[in-house]
């Protein structure tokens, strides 16, 4: 039978998968947006994981709430990079220091 | 048995996904790949019961975010090769800390594991499962009374992310000419026509 522990380690294994995408390619946001999305989601998965398995509803609906600020997030992020991109005509976000001032 | 089965089936599909969407070479394929992970994380949702996050991931997370990083991907023209050119100097410091925290998880798990954290039960005001309501059911009755204002407010945090969308993004064009709406208001027909008494044979002016 499948246990609570299972979908912690799904959840733990997504995370650092997450965590070492933006560690890797530091210099494409693209891909970090994309990992930042990966967390997300293992988050998501935990609370539901939580929430069913304690029987209770709000993890569901706090994962709604998640869902909801990762796509606000996520529609942020590309339009920022696309005025980042109209701007300097590259993505490479290594090396941002234009607002240093 | 199968519900075993299935949860390894899709647990070890989103894991290898999401190893591809971070090590891919090509970002579109990143996104594919994170579609893929998506629909199994959806899977592994619909396996503990738990439909209408399951669906909600297919319909917002592959319906619009990966088609928006799809968009946005293959809109813009980027020299790929150059952005990876870091990658293999990032590798050591990424994976030492993907180590300390996995370690940490695992830690944690096994504490879980070991009896020494109890998972408990909800508390006496708390939401709790019944076998007789559907989940979606359950989940709108839950939204829309004791979480309705949080509901209002995640609507609200998707109008300002939708405005500030297009605040960033939207160009004013200068080559078009567009409609002045005052000009038009403010003419007036005595600027604009003449009432001539035309005699005959004279022909007009124009």
């Amino acid at each position: 039978m499948i246990g609570i522990e299972h979908y912690l380690v799904v959840s733990s294994i997504l995370f650092v998968m997450g965590v070492l995408g933006i560690f890797l390619n530091r210099k494409n946001v693209i891909i970090i947006l994309m990992a930042i999305e990966l967390i997300l989601l293992a988050v998501n998965i935990n609370l539901v994981a939580f929430s069913v398995f304690l029987g209770d509803l709000t993890g569901q609906i706090f994962a709604m709430f998640v869902l909801t600020v990762a796509a606000g997030e996520a529609a942020i992020g590309l339009a920022i990079l696309v005025i980042y991109f109209r701007g300097r005509g590259t993505i490479a976000v290594d090396d941002v220091n234009r607002m240093k001032g | 048995m199968i519900q075993l089965v299935s949860f390894y089936i899709f647990a070890s599909i989103v894991i290898a996904s999401a190893a591809m969407v971070i090590f891919a070479r090509n970002p579109v394929h990143s996104v594919l790949w994170l579609i893929v992970a998506f629909f199994n994380a959806a899977g592994l949702m619909v396996l503990i019961g738990a439909e209408f996050i399951a669906m909600l991931l297919v319909i917002v997370y592959v319906g619009a975010v990966a088609v928006l990083f799809l968009f946005v991907v293959m809109m813009l023209d980027i020299d790929f090769a150059e952005l990876r050119a870091g990658f293999v100097k990032n590798v050591p410091l990424g994976l030492l800390l993907a180590v300390v925290l996995a370690a940490e998880l695992v830690l944690g798990i096994g504490a879980y594991q070991a009896g020494s954290v109890a998972l408990g039960t909800p508390e006496a005001g708390a939401a709790t499962v019944s076998a007789a309501v559907p989940n979606i059911e359950a989940i709108g009755g839950l939204l829309y009374s004791k979480y309705v204002f949080m509901f209002e407010t995640a609507g609200l945090i998707l109008l300002v992310a939708m405005v500030g969308a297009i605040v960033l993004t939207h160009r004013k064009s200068h080559g078009t000419r567009g409609q002045s709406i005052s000009s038009q208001v403010q003419r007036r027909p005595e600027d604009a026509t003449r009432n001539v008494n035309q005699p005959v044979g004279q022909g007009i002016e124009l």
